[in-house]
């Protein structure tokens, strides 16, 4: 099952509809991924202008979604796609709804990197912690978004592992965050501030394994949500 | 008092489930299989190894390309095949457990079980209460009270009967193409078909009498078996519980219609929904 799924059609206007909206959700995950990226840089800089262009960004991105559902509308309603064609139509609306979500959660460590750039200004900042956890999600999303390009999902199982991982990390990080409020009361405001931010990261590797478990029902036809990595991991190499 | 309340109630609870029981039973039981069938006209084999079951009361859609056979084996189910010299058929197709193909068979009495509407409505040109009444009338019935109750019946189970009560004497041609559709349906099932054959029976509609035809394919199947044949894939997926694909001669894939449209298991059969075919 591969890229030229999309081609082949004997209407060559719905091949270019189907492409268009393949494109659409790919600049959309890419501006998506900019976006967390910036938003990390942003918290961990206590850069308070890069933070604001995260948020204006999401004004984009929900554009973007709004733009695309109502293109899968448009094919729903005039084409009447079957088996692919309709996977591939009901997975764009749900991927660009997770897509959405990474948004707002982007947007909301903005906030944060803004709230945080008023209290302390850019210098001494140091969220060094949640870098590695930023990295982890970051590619789970890119990886994610690779697998709908490509319309291949043998990577998929490793993608949706990667959540274990952060889950992990997620943990590291609150025992850490705990032990220095214990340590010094006054670390308490800036460790809450770490807290949102690593909760959001951890939404985000969640939303990415949603993405996933979309990608496996277009491909495979199998709905694969609410199951475990292991039962997952069954159905998809069945 | 209290006992004996609660035993009413059990034996209440017992003929439920009996219900139950029978209706699962009739769900699964088979009206018609087909066995090995293959079918030649002259030289050229049309059918090729047809193995297949059709639930009784269920809709079952077949679905391909023009030419690939689905007109063919539809009408190998009431013998239509027959009428065409060049035609030669091996295998078997069961009714009920019975081959249709046995030579103690009388294909009269095969065509009253199994009644059949065409892609064009073709109502004589009688009046509307005589197209009905035909097949009662050609079995020697003529009892007037008979023939009224049947037809009444048989107009109301076609969705038809509002529509013509008052004008039963006009000429059948007189009426719309979706009418006369549904008319010829009435004359199928005056004579309790156990199976309804349909070939594109709405393929010459406009919409809303398309769907009125839809319609009513949904609730003739409380009674009969279906089998329709229909160029319109979305129709297809809207009425049927089963669809089959065929494709040159071979049956590729059949299914229930919501597995075959969303997850097809045969990538002919994907590429065929999907408008990829050729």
């Amino acid at each position: 099952m591969d890229n030229s799924k999309i081609g082949h059609h004997i209407s060559g206007q719905f091949n270019k509809e189907l492409e268009d909206i393949r494109n659409k959700v790919l600049t959309m995950g890419g501006l998506v991924e900019q976006q967390i990226e910036l938003a990390i840089q942003a918290f961990t800089t206590g850069d308070a202008e890069i933070a604001e262009q995260v948020i204006r960004q999401d004004n984009d991105v929900d554009a973007q979604q709004m733009e695309i559902d109502l293109e899968c509308t448009q094919i729903l309603a005039l084409r009447q796609p079957a088996a692919f064609d309709l996977r591939l139509l009901l997975t764009v609306i749900k991927v660009i709804n997770e897509l959405e979500i990474i948004g707002d959660l982007a947007e909301r460590i903005g906030r944060m990197a803004i709230h945080v750039s008023d209290n302390e200004g850019k210098k001494n900042v140091q969220y060094y912690e949640l870098q590695h956890m930023a990295d982890l999600v970051k590619d789970m999303l890119h990886d994610a978004l690779d697998t709908f390009a490509r319309m291949n999902i043998d990577e998929i199982t490793r993608i949706t592992g990667l959540d274990e991982s952060v889950d992990r990390e997620y943990g590291n990080i609150i025992r850490h965050l705990i032990t220095q409020m214990m340590e010094d009361p006054r670390n308490i405001t800036r460790t809450l501030n770490v807290l949102w931010t690593v909760r959001a990261l951890e939404r985000i590797g969640d939303h990415a394994c949603y993405i996933c478990q979309h990608l496996i029902y277009m491909v495979k036809g199998e709905d694969v949500r609410h199951l475990s990595q292991q039962e997952l991991e069954l159905k998809v190499n069945k | 008092m209290a006992s004996k309340e609660v035993r009413t109630h059990a034996i209440d609870m017992n003929s439920i489930l009996r219900g139950q029981g029978k209706k699962a039973a009739e769900q699964n039981e088979i009206s018609i299989k087909v066995e090995n069938l293959n079918l030649f006209y002259g030289a050229k084999q049309a059918l090729h190894t047809i193995n297949m079951e059709m639930p009784k009361k269920r809709v079952t859609a077949y679905i391909g390309p023009s030419g690939c056979g689905k007109s063919t084996l539809l009408r190998c189910i009431n013998r239509m095949n027959d009428l065409v010299d060049s035609a030669r058929i091996e295998g078997k197709i069961l009714l009920d457990n019975e081959n249709i193909y046995d030579k103690s068979v009388n294909v009269a009495a095969l065509r009253r079980r199994v009644g059949m509407v065409f892609q064009k409505p073709n109502p004589f040109p009688k009046s509307i209460f005589e197209n009905v009444a035909y097949g009662l009338r050609i079995q020697g019935i003529n009892d007037k009270r008979i023939l009224e109750e049947t037809v009444e019946n048989a107009l109301r189970g076609a969705a038809l009967w509002d529509e013509m009560k008052d004008r039963l004497n006009d000429n059948a041609l007189g009426i719309s193409g979706g009418q006369q559709q549904r008319l010829v349906i009435a004359r199928a099932i005056a004579i309790e078909p156990e199976v309804l054959l349909l070939d594109e029976p709405a393929s010459a509609l406009d919409p809303i009498s398309t769907l009125k035809i839809e319609e009513l394919i949904n609730e003739l199947k409380e009674k009969y078996t279906i089998v329709i044949v229909t160029h319109n894939m979305q129709q297809a997926a809207r009425v049927s519980d089963y669809t089959a694909f065929m494709y040159m001669g071979e049956l590729i894939e059949i299914g229930t219609t919501s597995e075959l449209f969303t997850n097809p298991k045969k990538k002919q059969t994907e590429d065929y929904i999907t408008g990829r075919y050729g």
